[in-house]
């Protein structure tokens, strides 16, 4: 067992990109999720991820669809050559170019509705989200081309049955997207801790605090897009959020917490891929079944050091 | 100085903030109206009025939180809502945020920071010389949600202390704590405003009375007194708010 995985990563340097990838965007997702939880932004985080779920399936469409138009307004009834090229550049072009502009789009807007209108925040979260995930499954359903629809539905929602399929491009985009958010966190952690902490006193004391909240959601959305590759749609708020609580059970401190769930969240991925290449398990929840394990011990911890302090 | 309606508040040499007939309320109505008092440097000025009366909404408006229906706020001497150091009525941090003393008090300095990201030695040391002024120096490393009331007040008062040295602002900050530790709080309020600090304090509360210099008593939609502690305790209003206090206090 231990030898078909020395196997991969010494014979495929792609399993080894993948494996780094994957601690990135865990590192990533776990930057954010104190923040999250304390704010009550997880809806947020939840919202965004069914909009990235919806976004995925029309990039997935969008050639069928097109071809669709192109062929019912030609006189022919069939595809010009510049059609047929337009057609094939949108089935080739990565889904990211989609994806990420509609998740962006939607963060900035449901911070707004939380904010400013008497509608409920999270009422207009859940009406987004669930809408995006109808809306997502009918479109794949009527015009995807492919064989196996369910198939496709199934590892956008609960991400690559193994990493292994990552794409290329994939890989590059999460690269470059962690770097953004990582150098984004580290120049703004003090800014984020005060806005977390207390929004009054920070606006008082000459802070943009809006500005910040929306910089905070921007910075989901971007970790929603890099990490709903690994881990599907339906398990990224777990990734987000399960690291934090550990933490949270345990340190005391803003910046304890911050880095213990970065070292949870990294080391739960680690496991969780190697695991699910040993044993070809679904490569998210597997990882999402670590940081639970994780989070169980955790508790236990706490009761312990608790305890000894009463 | 006593002020109805149009009276204009005199402007002396060292004044720091100037209210003049401001009308404060929501989107959805007025709060309260005609609103007209002086604030000089080293003023101990204390806020008196009912629950409801519109005291916290006076304070946001002062730090700039959002802006008077009408009439004007004036700031002098260099002074803008961002130099004041702010204590929350009710702190909405969450039971369970993980922050350590350190961590908050140093949060107080992020205001004068603009877009540098990190603190410099500067900042850590006021943060530390805060801490050590307030005594809590001990407590820097301790979480914030272990700590009791009246520390969690202390730490606080030391963040706002980071922010600005011109004036403290606070927003009934003994509320919840037990009366030796609200007067501890008071004396230790009492103290800075000898160092210098203006304190402008919401309370209605009388025993703040006495630490006062100055009183500002909002009644239901417009401003009932302002004026010095002496005038104000020889005022029908005082005398009534006071016997109020002590009936109910009795009761
Ligand atoms: N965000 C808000 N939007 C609309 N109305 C508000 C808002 N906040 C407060 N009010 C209203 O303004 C009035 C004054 O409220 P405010 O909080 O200023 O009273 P207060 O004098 O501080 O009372 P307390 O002694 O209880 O602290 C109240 O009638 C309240 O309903
Ligand atoms: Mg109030």
């Amino acid at each position: 067992m231990l030898d078909t995985l020395i196997n991969y990563l010494v014979n495929y340097p792609f399993v080894r990109y993948a494996l780094i990838v994957g601690l990135l965007v865990s590192l990533c997702s776990s930057l954010l999720g104190v923040t999250l939880v304390l704010k009550r932004f997880s809806f947020i985080g939840d919202g965004l991820s069914h909009v990235a779920f919806g976004a995925m399936t029309i990039s997935t469409v969008l050639p069928v669809i097109v071809k669709d138009i192109l062929i019912s307004f030609s006189q022919e009834g069939k595809l010009s050559a510049s059609g047929d090229a337009l057609v094939k550049h949108l089935t080739e072009m990565n889904d990211m170019v989609i994806v990420l502009p509609i998740t962006l789009l939607s963060a900035i807007l449901l911070l707004r509705t939380g904010q400013n209108t008497k509608i409920k925040g999270d009422a207009a979260v859940a009406m987004i989200s669930v809408s995006a995930l109808a809306v997502g499954y009918m479109l794949i359903n009527v015009f995807s081309m492919s064989a196996n629809v369910s198939g496709d539905v199934c590892s956008t929602l609960f991400g690559s049955l193994s990493i292994l399929t990552l794409k290329k491009s994939d890989v590059w985009i999460c690269l470059a997207l962690s770097v953004v958010v990582i150098t984004l966190f580290l120049l703004l952690y003090h800014k984020i801790f005060a806005v977390t902490f207390d929004e009054n006193f920070s606006s008082a004391t000459g802070i943009n605090a809006n500005a910040y909240n929306l910089i905070i959601a921007v910075i989901t959305a971007l970790i929603i897009v890099i990490a709903m590759n690994l881990v599907g749609s339906l398990l990224i708020s777990a990734l987000i959020i399960f690291p934090a609580l550990s933490a949270m059970r345990v340190f005391q401190s803003f910046k304890g917490v911050i880095i213990c769930s970065a070292v949870i969240s990294v080391i739960c991925a680690g496991t969780g891929i190697i695991l699910s290449i040993l044993f070809s398990t679904p490569v998210g929840a597997t990882i999402v079944t670590a940081d639970i394990v994780v989070f169980m011990i955790f508790c236990i911890i706490s009761r312990f050091t608790r305890r000894q302090k009463a | 100085m006593v002020i109805d309606g149009e009276t204009i508040v005199p402007k002396v040499p060292d004044t720091q903030v100037v209210c003049r007939n401001a009308v404060l309320g929501y989107e959805d109505g007025i709060v309260t109206r005609d609103l007209n008092f002086a604030v000089n440097s080293g003023d101990y000025l204390c806020i008196l009025g009912e629950n409801g009366s519109g005291k916290s909404t006076l304070v946001k408006t002062l730090l700039g939180l959002q802006k008077q229906l009408d009439g004007e706020i004036e700031w002098f001497k260099g002074m803008s809502s961002k130099d004041i150091g702010y204590l929350p009525q009710q702190t909405v941090v969450q039971r369970d945020f993980p922050a350590s003393v350190r961590e908050i008090v140093r949060s107080g300095c992020l205001g004068k920071m603009g877009l540098r990201p990190f603190y410099n030695a500067q900042e850590k040391q006021l943060a530390e010389d805060t801490m050590k002024q307030l005594g809590i120096d001990h407590l820097a490393k301790h979480c914030y949600r272990d700590l009791s009331g009246g520390q969690q007040q202390r730490v606080l008062l030391a963040r706002a202390l980071c922010a600005t040295r011109k004036m403290l602002l606070l927003d009934e900050p003994v509320t919840g704590l037990d009366p030796k530790a609200q007067t501890d709080l008071y004396e230790l309020i009492a103290s800075l405003n000898k160092e210098g600090i203006t304190i402008i304090m919401v309370s209605h509360d009388m025993a703040v009375v006495r630490y006062a210099t100055h009183i500002l008593h909002i009644g239901s939609q417009r401003q009932l007194f302002f004026g010095t502690k002496d005038d104000y305790l020889n005022s029908s209003i005082g005398k009534n708010f006071i016997a109020s206090e002590r009936g109910e206090f009795n009761a």
